[in-house]
């Protein structure tokens, strides 16, 4: 995690050095990267036979799991959204 | 939307590839999305250090903000509980240990599975990998009907790296330290938060 978090780190420097320049293509990267991520996730699970074995019986439960503390984490931000908005818009401006 | 179904079309596809074994070994190491990780970190660092005000943009923000990992962590728990009737083969502790991984699918995976066994940390898994899954894909919706944070909210452990570019792109450029601050709170709390309900 350290590894993860030193990478960002030289990352924010090197951007910050070198702020001057223009780089359109980096949002590109980004996107190409984080596409890679993902199908690298999806060939580790696909080639699991424990996760894959398992689908079928267990993954009613885990999706439900997943969803609902998805939405329950939303709902709540939703409330602190809401409690902080209206002073925020004041500070803004 | 657009973004979204690419990057689930790249997920379904390496889940195919992965499962018929069309691809060489070494793609199966985890060593490698590791290495594409740092990348992307090191991308998405160069990406807030190039906007060069950081800190101006940090002052912008309402002090109340440090709560939002707080709010995620209650709001998830509240939605486990909530489901768990209708959950037959685990406890309520079993399926707030699973919950507690907030996205971080490979941690909490490893962890439950240590101390649950591999039925629950199969379980952890899945759910987390869900809950990364529905970040990606709706993040539009999220922010459009429950504010800028939620997006943020429903990364939990991962919006420091793997959410991170998809929030910054639904809630703006200025909620990119929240994330990461975010993320990194999250990301700590993890691995305790699991003991804990494992514990029990």
């Amino acid at each position: 995690m350290f590894t993860v978090l030193g990478c960002m780190l030289v990352g924010i420097i090197a951007g910050f050095i070198l702020r001057k320049k223009q780089f359109k293509i980096i949002q590109k990267v980004l996107f190409v990267l984080i596409w890679l991520l993902l199908f690298l996730l999806g060939a580790e699970i696909g080639s699991n036979p424990i996760v894959v074995r398992q689908t079928g019986k267990l993954g009613f439960d885990a999706l439900l799991i997943g969803v609902a503390g998805t939405l329950g984490s939303i709902i709540a931000a939703g409330l602190l959204w809401k409690w902080i908005k209206p002073d925020k818009s004041t500070n803004e401006k | 939307m657009k973004s979204s179904l690419i990057i689930l079309s790249f997920f379904a596809t390496g889940l195919l590839l992965g499962f018929f074994r069309l691809l060489p070994e070494v793609f199966f190491n985890e060593e490698i999305s590791f290495y594409v990780l740092c990348c992307l970190m090191f991308t998405v660092g160069f990406s807030i250090g190039h906007q060069g005000n950081l800190i101006r943009q940090f002052r912008r923000l309402n002090p109340r903000i440090v709560f939002l990992p707080l709010f995620t962590i209650a709001g998830t728990w509240l939605g486990a509980l909530a489901v768990v009737f209708f959950i037959n083969d685990f406890s309520l502790f079993d399926t707030l240990a699973a919950s507690s991984g907030f996205g971080y699918y490979s941690l909490s995976g490893i962890l439950i599975t240590r101390y649950k066994g591999v039925e629950l940390g199969t379980i952890a898994l899945m759910s987390n990998i869900v809950r990364e899954i529905l970040t990606l894909l709706f993040a539009p919706l999220m922010v459009k009907y429950f504010g800028k944070f939620s997006t943020i909210s429903s990364g939990g452990a991962t919006t420091m790296d793997t959410t991170f570019p998809v929030i910054v792109q639904t809630a703006g450029k200025d909620y990119a330290l929240v994330s990461i601050y975010h993320g990194f709170v999250m990301d700590f709390s993890v691995p305790f938060l699991v003991t804990f309900w494992c514990s029990l």
